[in-house]
C-alpha cells in the first residue's frame, strides 16, 4: 500500500496534510483498497465542529457503509464537491484528488496523537 | 475462521486471479476480482464466469419421479420434455418458500435439481421426509463443481471451450455430455437476465474447466466475477434471493412469481394457502424500488415509508451499476404497491424518495446485437 511521506495518519486509516492551521483530510490507500469501489460519499457540512476521533462523515462502497473519523479537533472549512459526481476519486487518487474535507484546526489542538508514515506503515504490517 | 468454512474445488485458485475471498453462508468464496462495478458491466457487455460450485445438485429418479416432484414443487414438472428445465419453488405446507431452484429433466425418468448452497441440508431433509417408495434421491452436491457463464458473449465462451460438434442448448434447456474430462451438464439458464449458461462438471475436473472457459478471454472478453457482481446483476433484473426476498413466511404469489406457480395442476404441498390467496388477494407484494437522483445505496432492512408511515422494509438493495442509481426490493401492502407511487427509504436516519417500479428495474439489451 502507498503511504506518502508528507502526511500524518490516524489508526482508523484517515490521512491528514497540515498547511498552517488548515488541514486536508482523506482516507488512505489501504482504506480505499479495503472498501473497494466507492459509490457514494456523505460529505460533512461546512461549519461542523468536531473533536478528534468523532465520526464526521460516511464513505459507501457497494458492499458496506464506512464511518470516517476526524483526525483532529476543529471546524470543517470546505468539502470536496467533486466526490458528489465522482466518488471513485477516492479509489483512484486517495491521497490527492480523493481528499474529502478541509478542517480549520482548533486552537491549542495538537497532532501528536497522529502517526508518522513509518508508524502507520508498521500498523499495516509493512516494513 | 477460514479453516472452518466449506471450500469449492477452486478456492485456492481464485486468489491467483486476484480474488478477494470472504465468508458467505459458511463458504469461503470470491466476492470480487477486479471490482464489483467492472465485473457487473463486463457481464452486461461481454461475458463473466462465476464459481457456483457451492450450489447443490440433487438427482431424483424412478418411474414416479415426475409425480413426486410435481407434488413438492409448485411449477408443473409434467410439461418438461427430456432436456428441458424450469424455475420452480419448494414450498412448505403454508405455501411459504423453503427454496427456489432449477429443475431439469435429464433423462426420461431422471431429474436434476440445482438448489441454493445455503439450503442444501434443509432441502435434502425435506425431500427425504416426503420421498415415497420407488423414487430414488441422491444428494451429489460434493461431487459436482459449477460455473455460471453469463453475458452476450457467453455462447462464444462455451463454443471455444467445448468441441466444435457440441450443440449449445436452447434457453431453459440442458445438454448432458461426456467429455475426456468427465461428464458435463450444460444448461442455458442464469441469474443475471443475460443470455448465459450454468455449467456443471465433476469436482475433480473443476480447475481444468475453469481455465478452459477463461481461455477465450482475448476474443470474448470473459472475466472472472464474484458474489458481489452476482448480487447486483440479479437485483437489477428483479430476481429474488432466498433468505432475503424469499422466506418461509411469504408465498411465491406475494413474491410476484405467479407464472411459476401452477395452482390448477393438481394437489401439491402448499396449494391450499395459494388457492386462498388467489381468491382473496395477497396481503402484500414484492415490488421494485428505484431511488430518485443521487442517494446513498439502499441496502436490506431499511425502513420504507409511505405518507410518513413505516409500511415495510427493504429485503434487498444496492447501487445499480447499469442505471447508476440505487435500487431495492420490498414487500409493500397491496394498496401501496402501485407503480409510480413515491415512497421514502430511511437510509441511516435520512429519508430519500424512491419510485415503486415494476420488476425488472433494468432491462438488458436484446440478445441479437
Amino acid at each position: 500500500m502507498n503511504v506518502p511521506s508528507d502526511l500524518l495518519y490516524a489508526p482508523t486509516h484517515e490521512w491528514l496534510k497540515r498547511e498552517g492551521d488548515l488541514a486536508t483530510v482523506g482516507i488512505t490507500d489501504h482504506a480505499q483498497h479495503e472498501l473497494t469501489d466507492v459509490v457514494y460519499v456523505e460529505l460533512p457540512a461546512v461549519g461542523t465542529s468536531v473533536n478528534a476521533g468523532d465520526q464526521i462523515c460516511v464513505v459507501e462502497s457497494v458492499k458496506a457503509a464506512s464511518d470516517i473519523y476526524s483526525p483532529v479537533s476543529g471546524t470543517v472549512e470546505s468539502v470536496n464537491d467533486a466526490l458528489s459526481s465522482d466518488p471513485s476519486l477516492i479509489n483512484s487518487d486517495p491521497h490527492g484528488n480523493g481528499w474529502i474535507f478541509k478542517i480549520r484546526i482548533a486552537s491549542g489542538a495538537d497532532l501528536s496523537h497522529l502517526k508518522s508514515p513509518a508508524q502507520y506503515a508498521e500498523q499495516l504490517g509493512q516494513a | 475462521m477460514e479453516s472452518e468454512l466449506k471450500k469449492t474445488p477452486l478456492s485456492s485458485i481464485h486468489p491467483q486471479f486476484g480474488a478477494r475471498m470472504v465468508e458467505f453462508g459458511g463458504w469461503w468464496m470470491p466476492v470480487q476480482y477486479q471490482g464489483i462495478l467492472q465485473e457487473h458491466l463486463a457481464v452486461r457487455r461481454l461475458a463473466g464466469i462465476f464459481d457456483i460450485s457451492h450450489m447443490g445438485e440433487f438427482f431424483i429418479s424412478g418411474p414416479s419421479a415426475c409425480e413426486f416432484l410435481n407434488h413438492i414443487l409448485c411449477n408443473d414438472v409434467r410439461i418438461l420434455q427430456v432436456g428441458a428445465g424450469q424455475y420452480t419453488l419448494l414450498l412448505n405446507e403454508n405455501g411459504g418458500v423453503i427454496d427456489d431452484l432449477l429443475c431439469y429433466r435429464i433423462e426420461d425418468q431422471k431429474y436434476l435439481l440445482v438448489v441454493n448452497a445455503s439450503k442444501i441440508e434443509e432441502d435434502a431433509a425435506w425431500i427425504t421426509r416426503h420421498l415415497p417408495e420407488g423414487v430414488t434421491f441422491s444428494d451429489e452436491s460434493d461431487s459436482w463443481a459449477g460455473f455460471a457463464i453469463q453475458g452476450p458473449n457467453s455462447p462464444a465462451v462455451l463454443r471455444a471451450a467445448l468441441q466444435e460438434s457440441f450443440e449449445l442448448p436452447a434457453r431453459n434447456h440442458i445438454a448432458c455430455v461426456n467429455s475426456p474430462e468427465g461428464p458435463l451438464f450444460v444448461a442455458r439458464t442464469g441469474y443475471t437476465g443475460e443470455d448465459g449458461f450454468e455449467f456443471f462438471c465433476t469436482a475433480s475436473h473443476a480447475a481444468v474447466w475453469w481455465t478452459r472457459l477463461l481461455a477465450s478471454a482475448p476474443q470474448t472478453g470473459v472475466v472472472p466475477c464474484g458474489l458481489g457482481a452476482r448480487d447486483t446483476l440479479r437485483l437489477e433484473v428483479g430476481y429474488p434471493l432466498n433468505g432475503s426476498d424469499l422466506s418461509p413466511e411469504r408465498t411465491p404469489l406475494e413474491a410476484g412469481l405467479a407464472p411459476f406457480v401452477k395452482i390448477d395442476k393438481g394437489e401439491f404441498i402448499g396449494r391450499a394457502a395459494l388457492l386462498k390467496q388467489r381468491e382473496n388477494g395477497v396481503p402484500s407484494k414484492l415490488v421494485g424500488l428505484v431511488m430518485e437522483g443521487k442517494t446513498p445505496p439502499p441496502r436490506a432492512h431499511y425502513p420504507v415509508l409511505f405518507e410518513g408511515n413505516v409500511v415495510g422494509e427493504t429485503s434487498s438493495g444496492s447501487l445499480s451499476p447499469s442505471m447508476e442509481k440505487g435500487i431495492a426490493m420490498a414487500y409493500l401492502p397491496l394498496e401501496i404497491s402501485k407503480l409510480g407511487n413515491v415512497v421514502e427509504i430511511d437510509i441511516r436516519g435520512r429519508k430519500f424518495n424512491a419510485l415503486v417500479s415494476k420488476r425488472p428495474m433494468y432491462k438488458p439489451q436484446p440478445e441479437s446485437k
